[in-house]
């Protein structure tokens, strides 16, 4: 006899059949995804779990009908039917029993869990990363635990209290232990019994009893080592540095809901692209008027306020929030403004000194995105894209870019992180 | 057997190490060859994790497998069960082959470790080596270098014929994996030979193969003889049950690595058909051969009373029969009824009473039951064992009813636990868990190669239970594609001959 220890055999034997199952249900899943990443919120779109209806995933054979045909079902524990009665038929079945084909389940639907990495692979399919950003990306450390299954062992932060009682529970059955309703009735007949003579040897009975039966519940008892479930974990690895974007945008009266929605498009992709890199990827959203506040998504992108437009502010309180929560050695920064390219002429010149001098030195990354009407009228450059166009000339990290319509935003995207740009950029360098 | 060290003594709840399994591992030995004089493959016992127990699964059980989406989805099903809580894993997984190959999880107890293994490594290994089906049907010694060969294989063919072809060609013959067995074998499996044998078959390919026939000018109009059809048939083998060994041999187009992976699954349809037979006793059999020596283990001291408590909680756990109106109810348990029934046996054999004396005069009062347990071990498979074997005992104490239901009012209760119903009851179970009255029974019946090529399957429809369509369709373009020329499939009535249904399909183009 030999025993051999496999734990520490290499991991992910099953991988090739799983790239082999998510490359069959390719379509199914993408649309799932997609779907499940348009209903969300930008940070809901990490993963988790995706349910598909495919008919590429099924797997047919020659299998009976459940529909037709006589059968006869050998059942267990009878009670009071005899010979010759009828039982009524069950509502929306075949017989007696839970008949049905083994994965009769999946024909419906599948159900199952994508991991983040795969998610987004999906979601954005044939985007290459820029090796510009790689590099500047830390190494992952430290572990986060992940749920997975039950255990015998474990910390009693962990105990699993329905599994360990249901247990419990069995075993005192089995051992018929008597509960505390129990021993107090008994305590009550003692009580209740007149001080007679009559009475004298059912009361000895019933001490005896009482005394038997607290002997017994004081031997097995109510909660055993033995009872005890935990709830297991696994342990992740994490990536030790955290990403924060902030977004950033105008809600001024000159941006339409249009304008919004392609800045809202943009701003999940980048989400889910840092999120590819960074576990941990926080999202600050700032809009601004003449003044910049910090708000949570939905005001961000569903309020307007009415004012001018002045650029400086949103950058002047993404600043200030930097400084207090977002220390730049711990945190990568990222930052995407999207805009309609409208400021106050007198800003400008502040604003571009603050973007050059103050936020890109702390930005991996700073993305301009400005958002235009649908019929997409050209009017020439606008006051905020010159000035842009000046930085990003000048070698900073930041790109520009200009969107009319939803279809562009992918292009857009994709053109911003396309591997050429990053080697172009090498090579500038 | 030497006395127990307090040290070496199993307690409830208690991780495990390797020395202690050892030292249970020579406990169990010693009982199970020794006491109930069980005969075993050498074991391998491996330990595994969590995940590697959820590969296993999905590669249906075998330690190795070839590549297949399938095995993937499988896996991804099961793992969003297991990491939901939802449902937890087997403890143990065993192999049908020589070495015996026995997994168990890291995670189970140092009780469950040694439930584990008198379950697996002496019950079922005891069962493989000596039942009948298994000793026919699969090559125990042969089966793992085979799975390497064919795993090999395939990843050579996804290599020189592209992953797609390979794929679309295993999704084909997977769907008739079920009627890539037959049921009557010719000779005895021996897979040590198969990969010489497809080496042959390339040499032979290579050897036979002249470029000047595709020059000989044909003649213009010739008659071809015409064979009538039975001739036809016969020459074909026809007919023939086994689709996929059908297809290997005669079908027209397919290239000869396209018949060696349909031999492939076939093979493995093969290997996995004595298993499917013998669910009942395979379960029961371990389960008693682990009940036997848990229960010697304990009187020996070498499980301590709250180790033997821990045990009889799973072991009840895993014989529960809940009843037919149970919210938990889920058909029978093979676990429950196949431990019943050994138990039976075994009380039949040496404490018979004056029932069991009528209903069962060869072995009632036999004296050694683990004599009569393994006699029928060998001999049965699930299907005889209970026609055999079922006691009106075990049917009163189970309170086992017959319901016939005709698919339209309302259902009847055919036999109840009396005198009148044992029969019945004892003849509908062993039909219930009988393969070959519970699969559809699909043969090839014709084929005309001198003419239009078309392949004609029967399928004999017992008491009107037809195939499901839209499987039956989806199947039968996959043979379509295989055959390389229209396939029709006739449902016919067994009993009257009827053509009940016909579905038809046309291969894809390519």
């Amino acid at each position: 006899m030999n025993i051999i220890d496999r734990r520490l055999n290499p991991r992910g034997k099953s991988l090739a059949n799983r790239q082999r199952f998510i490359r069959r249900a390719r379509k199914e899943i993408l649309d799932a995804v997609r779907e499940a990443s348009a209903k969300n919120g930008i940070a809901d779109a990490s993963g988790e779990r995706v349910r598909i209806r495919s008919d590429s995933l099924r797997e047919p054979s020659f299998r009976p009908s459940l529909h037709t045909g006589r059968r006869s079902y050998v059942l267990p524990g009878n009670h009071d039917y005899v010979e010759g009665d009828t039982i009524p038929r069950p509502s929306g079945g075949g017989g007696g029993g839970s008949e049905g084909s083994p994965d009769g389940d999946l024909q419906d639907s599948f159900q199952f869990v994508l991991s983040q990495d795969e998610f987004v692979d999906l979601f954005l399919e044939d985007l290459e990363l820029p090796d510009m950003l790689r590099k500047q990306i830390r190494q992952a450390d430290g572990f986060t635990p992940q749920r997975a299954g039950f255990s015998t062992s474990g910390t009693p932060a962990n105990l699993n209290l329905v599994r360990t009682m249901r247990n419990s529970l069995s075993r005192r059955i089995a051992l018929r232990r008597p509960s505390s309703s129990m021993l107090a009735k008994i305590e009550a007949e003692i009580a209740s019994l007149p001080d007679d003579a009559e009475n004298g040897q059912r009361r000895k009975e019933l001490v005896e009893q009482l005394r038997l039966e607290t002997l017994r519940s004081r031997r097995i008892p109510f909660i055993d080592p033995l009872d005890l479930r935990y709830n297991r974990f696994e342990n992740v690895p994490r990536p030790a540095a955290s990403a924060v974007m902030f977004c950033l945008m105008d809600v001024s009266g000159s941006m339409t809901a249009h304008m919004k929605d392609l800045a809202k498009r943009f701003y999940k992709l980048l989400y889910l692209f840092l999120s590819r890199r960074y576990r941990n990827v926080d999202i600050v959203f700032i809009r601004h008027t003449h003044v910049a506040h910090e708000v949570d998504e939905e005001t961000f992108f569903h309020s307007t306020e009415s004012g001018g437009t002045i650029v400086s502010t949103a950058f002047e309180e993404m600043l200030r929030i930097v400084n207090a929560r977002y220390p730049r050695e711990r945190w990568n920064i990222y930052a995407a403004q999207a805009s309609d390219g409208d400021n106050m002429p007198a800003d400008n010149a502040y604003a571009v000194s603050l973007l050059q001098q103050n936020i890109l030195p702390l930005c991996q990354y700073f993305a301009y995105l400005e958002v235009g009407a649908e019929e997409g009228r050209y009017g020439g450059p606008t006051e905020l894209w010159r000035a842009y166009q000046r930085i990003a000339q000048a070698g900073y990290p930041i790109a520009i870019r200009k969107v009319n319509h939803r279809s562009q935003i992918y292009p857009v995207f994709r053109q911003l992180f396309s591997r050429e740009r990053a080697v172009r950029e090498e090579q500038a360098r | 057997m030497s006395a127990v060290t307090e040290e070496a003594r199993v307690r409830a709840g208690a991780d495990w190490d390797f020395r202690q399994l050892q030292e249970a591992y020579d406990r169990i030995e010693a009982v199970a060859l020794k006491e109930l004089g069980l005969d075993i493959y050498p074991n391998q016992i491996e330990v595994i994790t969590a995940e590697q127990m959820l590969d296993a699964y999905s590669s249906i059980g075998l330690p190795l497998m070839y590549r297949h989406w399938s095995f993937g989805k499988r896996f991804a099903r099961d793992e969003a069960l297991y990491r939901h809580g939802l449902r937890s894993l087997a403890y143990e997984i065993v192999i049908n082959s020589n070495p015996c190959i026995v997994y168990i999880m890291e995670e189970n107890t140092m009780v469950m470790q040694t439930l584990v293994m008198a379950h697996a490594a002496f019950g079922h290994n005891h069962f493989f080596k000596n039942n009948h089906l298994f000793q026919q049907w699969t090559d125990a010694s042969g089966i793992l270098n085979y799975m390497e060969f064919a795993k090999r294989y395939v990843a050579q063919c996804e290599e020189k014929y592209g992953e797609v072809a390979v794929e679309k060609l295993l999704d084909a013959a997977h769907a008739l994996m079920a009627q890539g067995v037959s049921r009557y074998p010719r000779r005895n499996l021996n897979l040590v030979d198969e990969e010489k044998r497809e080496a042959e078959r390339r040499a032979e390919q290579l050897r036979t193969y002249n470029d000047l026939w595709r020059t000989v000018p044909h003649q213009a109009g010739a008659s071809r003889r015409r064979t009538d059809a039975a001739e036809r048939r016969r020459l074909l083998g026809l007919p023939e049950e086994n689709i996929l060994y059908f297809l290997e041999k005669k079908a027209p187009l397919l290239k000869p690595w396209q018949r060696e992976v349909l031999r492939i699954v076939r093979n493995l349809a093969q290997y996995f058909y004595p298993q499917k037979q013998t669910k009942l006793m395979n379960e029961g059999c371990a389960t008693y051969v682990h009940y036997r020596i848990m229960n010697r283990l304990h009187e020996q001291g070498f499980l301590d009373e709250g180790a033997m408590l821990e045990f009889l909680h799973s072991h009840t756990n895993v014989v529960l029969q809940p009843d037919f109106d149970d919210r938990r109810y889920s058909g029978l348990n093979v676990y429950a009824l196949g431990f019943a029934m050994m138990e039976d046996i075994a009380r039949i054999a040496e404490n018979p009473d004056d029932e069991d004396k009528i209903w069962f005069p060869e072995i009632a009062g036999a004296g050694d039951a683990m004599e009569v347990l393994r006699e029928a071990w060998a001999n049965y498979r699930d299907e005889s064992f209970i026609r055999q074997f079922l006691s009106p005992r075990l049917i009163r104490k189970m309170k086992l009813f017959t319901v016939f239901d005709d698919g339209e009012s309302d259902l009847l209760v055919k036999a109840i636990h009396n005198e009148r119903g044992y029969r019945t009851i004892r003849s509908a179970l062993a039909d219930a868990f009988d393969v070959v009255k519970q699969e559809p029974e699909i043969e090839i019946v014709d084929a005309d190669l001198d003419g239009d090529r078309k392949l004609l399957l029967e399928h004999r429809v017992h008491n009107g239970i037809l195939l499901e369509p839209s499987d039956a369709e989806l199947v039968l373009q996959h043979l379509a594609d295989l055959w390389g020329y229209e396939v029709r499939l006739i449902e016919v009535d067994a009993s009257s001959d009827r053509v009940l249904r016909t579905h038809e399909a046309g291969p894809s183009p390519r």
